[in-house]
């Protein structure tokens, strides 16, 4: 049959950053479905180069605005491991803390803002404001209290102020702390329960489609990995970070200006989705309570499945945020300044989880503490080539319901990455110096 | 008011924290959305609109289609907003323009880098006449605020032409020269309450140099305090590269 395509969304809408998604399907052949990234490029290793340890994470955390509180935590991380800084249990417990804050507040402005329009069939979260103003109402709660993690932490949701390589320049209070740890069960709770029963009753409309892939996201032994683990896939296991590179292997296509990346298939995922696999064994049950109402299961394979992956982490990270306010509020706030001694100088590796998966910075450092060479792997990157292995399987899936629908369904998709494609375009520096 | 003003929101080549900041109006959001009909805003909503009463504009002009889209925008919109650092100075993006550009792209493309086409990062007014500034990085919420009431009241909001130092002093807080660490806060604009002193850490810039600002001198303390000439001017450098090679 001579079905002919053309189909060409001009910057996508309700995703960070501009991309554009093509199609060209001449008599039943498809001779292109992909997403080309057209977001100006930003070069942030000629702006890293020279800067020294105080600077990188403040630099690095305006790749992304929504990721920002993540690019500190990876950015401190590759700094402490290259100039040898040690920080205490204090400082990882309040980092792992705005972590959770920063997942939630991300996970939740995706499900609801962006991604349950597409459910509902309108074009904005702004009609939900009459029709579904409960929804949109506990959206914003949660948003807020999310956003307060960060604030009350850190002085600032978006580009943190008092979190710094080796500490933190100012402590909160127990009894703000206190504050956060009665919200989070008062009110984040019975909020996130509320959002994934909302989520169940748009579940019918979630596209059914799968393409088996291999997923990559961090993996520990005591923890659902978001701070720290090491690189596991679901095709080869477990590695430890210094093999970042080989676990993300980028390289240049023409048709976008943030580089792609594939390890052992022509394409990874990383993102909730890609935790949810490699993690489930270690959520809370509370959140597989969840993921069991919404009908997600270990070993998914459906894309559009990472939005509920979304939600169930979230009401991971809330109670594992109140277990981590108790621990801290039963040890008492220590007064410490942050440790910035360098004990050597050299290259350092940070591996993290961020909302839309995992993301490397890795730096190295000369004598006077100055950044002589930086690589930074950003997670929408990593799942570009998923996206459009998915596009090439999915349009010849659904190719009778005609361009308009199938424009829709492949925004759908491209939504359902959380894509963040302002940070995906940073581009940093491949060589090293030897 | 018969008519409510029509907005629309606009990014360029940033973080989009700014365009964040303004969907983290969690109590006060659904109290905007009464005053205003957002018709245009990519990052949240689908559709396009021919005609607007205010644009909030994201980000520095970095590429060739960048340029062309700010004078669309220019065109179509009655006043203006430069939304945060980048707009209204070129932010952190403008670190790129200080080394030659064909090396950065060289560094980062390789022998790819003719694919994408570039130019130097530059803030909005170097293209197109801008009716106001809402600075920093990110911008604060609560300036946002009082320039979208005023907006929206029809009058033009008022820019700070202190130091941040002055609000600095007016909060009590310890300089933080005197924990032996450094702080832009004297050649920096105000308007964000200090907000970085008061959590112990330095001021950055981001909210771009006060008119007129005295650099040799700001040079002179930072290197009295242990930099190097060359560290102090990274420093300044950080969100205000554009700027200082115009005002040196
Ligand atoms: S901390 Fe910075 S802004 Fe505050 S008074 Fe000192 S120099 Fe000025
Ligand atoms: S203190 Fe300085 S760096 Fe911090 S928000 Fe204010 S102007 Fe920006």
């Amino acid at each position: 049959m001579g079905t002919n395509l053309d189909i060409k969304v001009h910057h996508l809408t309700r995703v960070e950053g501009h991309g554009d998604i093509v199609v060209n399907m001449r008599d039943g052949v498809l001779e292109k479905a992909r997403l080309e990234i057209v977001e100006a490029p930003r070069y942030f290793e000629a702006m890293l180069k020279g800067r020294n340890f105080h600077e990188a994470a403040i630099i690095t955390s305006r790749i992304c605005g929504i990721c920002s509180l993540g690019h500190q935590m990876t950015s401190f991380k590759a700094t402490e491991q290259a100039l040898g800084l040690e920080v205490s249990e204090q400082t990882v417990l309040l980092r792992k803390l705005l972590v959770h804050g920063a997942t939630i507040q991300s996970n939740v402005l995706h499900a609801l803002f962006l991604a349950a329009p597409d459910f509902l069939k309108v074009g904005s979260v702004f009609p939900l404001v009459g029709t579904h103003p409960e929804v949109v109402k506990a959206a914003l709660r949660m948003k807020r209290l999310a956003n307060d993690i960060g604030e009350v932490v850190s002085g600032r949701a978006v580009h943190p102020i008092s979190c710094v390589p080796g500490g933190f320049t100012q402590l909160p209070s127990a009894k703000s702390l206190a504050v956060l740890r009665e919200r989070l069960e008062k009110q984040m709770l019975p909020d996130l329960v509320f959002a994934a029963d909302v989520v169940a009753t748009l579940a019918g409309e979630i596209p059914d489609f799968t393409r088996e892939t291999e997923f990559i996201s961090l993996r520990s032994d005591d923890d659902y990995a978001l701070y720290d683990g090491d690189i596991c896939s679901t095709d080869t296991g477990r590695v430890p970070d210094s093999e970042y590179r080989r676990m993300s292997n980028e390289f240049i296509v023409p048709h976008s200006t943030s580089k792609h990346c594939k390890v052992n298939r022509s394409s990874y995922m990383v993102g909730a989705l890609a935790r949810w696999n490699n993690n489930h064994d270690r959520l809370c049950p509370e959140a597989l309570g969840v993921a069991a109402k919404l009908g997600l299961k270990p070993g998914c394979h459906n894309p559009f499945m990472n939005t509920v992956a979304q939600v169930v982490e979230s009401v991971h990270c809330c109670l594992d945020a109140m277990a981590i306010l108790d621990r801290l509020l039963a040890a008492g706030i220590r007064d410490e300044v942050p440790n910035q001694d360098p004990t050597r100088h050299g290259t350092g590796i940070g591996a993290t989880e961020v909302p839309r998966g995992i993301l490397y910075h890795e730096y190295t450092y000369d004598r006077q503490g100055r950044i002589t060479a930086a690589n930074c792997i950003i997670p929408t990157g990593q799942n570009l080539a998923n996206i459009d292995d998915d596009m090439v399987k999915l349009v010849p899936e659904v190719v009778d319901r005609g361009e308009a629908a199938i424009a829709h369904l492949l925004e759908m998709l491209v939504r359902a990455y959380d894509p963040c494609i302002s940070c995906s375009v940073h581009m940093l520096d491949v060589k090293f110096t030897r | 008011m018969a008519n409510k003003p029509r907005v629309g929101i606009f990014d360029f080549t940033g973080c989009e924290g700014c365009e964040l900041n303004q969907l983290n109006f969690e109590d006060q959001l659904l109290d905007i959305l009464e005053h205003v009909e957002i018709v245009e805003w990519r990052e949240a909503m689908d559709g396009r609109s021919e005609t607007l009463d205010i644009a909030f504009v994201e980000g520095a002009l970095s590429t060739p289609d960048c340029i062309k889209r700010i004078h669309e925008i220019r065109r179509k919109s009655k006043v203006l907003v430069a939304l945060g650092a980048c707009a209204v100075q070129g932010g952190i993006n403008a670190l790129k323009n200080i080394r030659p550009i064909e090396q950065v792209r060289e560094e980062v493309y390789g022998q790819d880098k003719y694919l994408f086409p570039t130019l130097p990062a530059l803030p909005l007014s170097a293209v197109v006449k801008v009716d106001v500034n809402v600075r920093g990085c990110p911008m604060t919420q609560l300036e946002f605020l009082k320039v979208f009431t005023a907006l929206v009241m029809g009058k033009a909001p008022i820019e700070p032409g202190n130091a941040v130092c002055t609000e600095c002093k007016l909060k009590d807080n310890e300089c933080v020269y005197e924990k032996g660490m450094i702080c832009l806060g004297p050649v920096t604009r105000a308007g964000c309450d200090a907000q970085c002193p008061t959590f112990g850490q330095y001021c950055t810039g981001c909210r771009g140099l006060v008119p007129e600002p005295n650099i040799g001198a700001m040079e002179e303390i930072l290197v009295a305090h242990g930099l190097s000439m060359d560290d102090a001017r990274k420093k300044l450098q950080m969100f205000n590269a554009n700027q200082l090679e115009g005002v040196s």
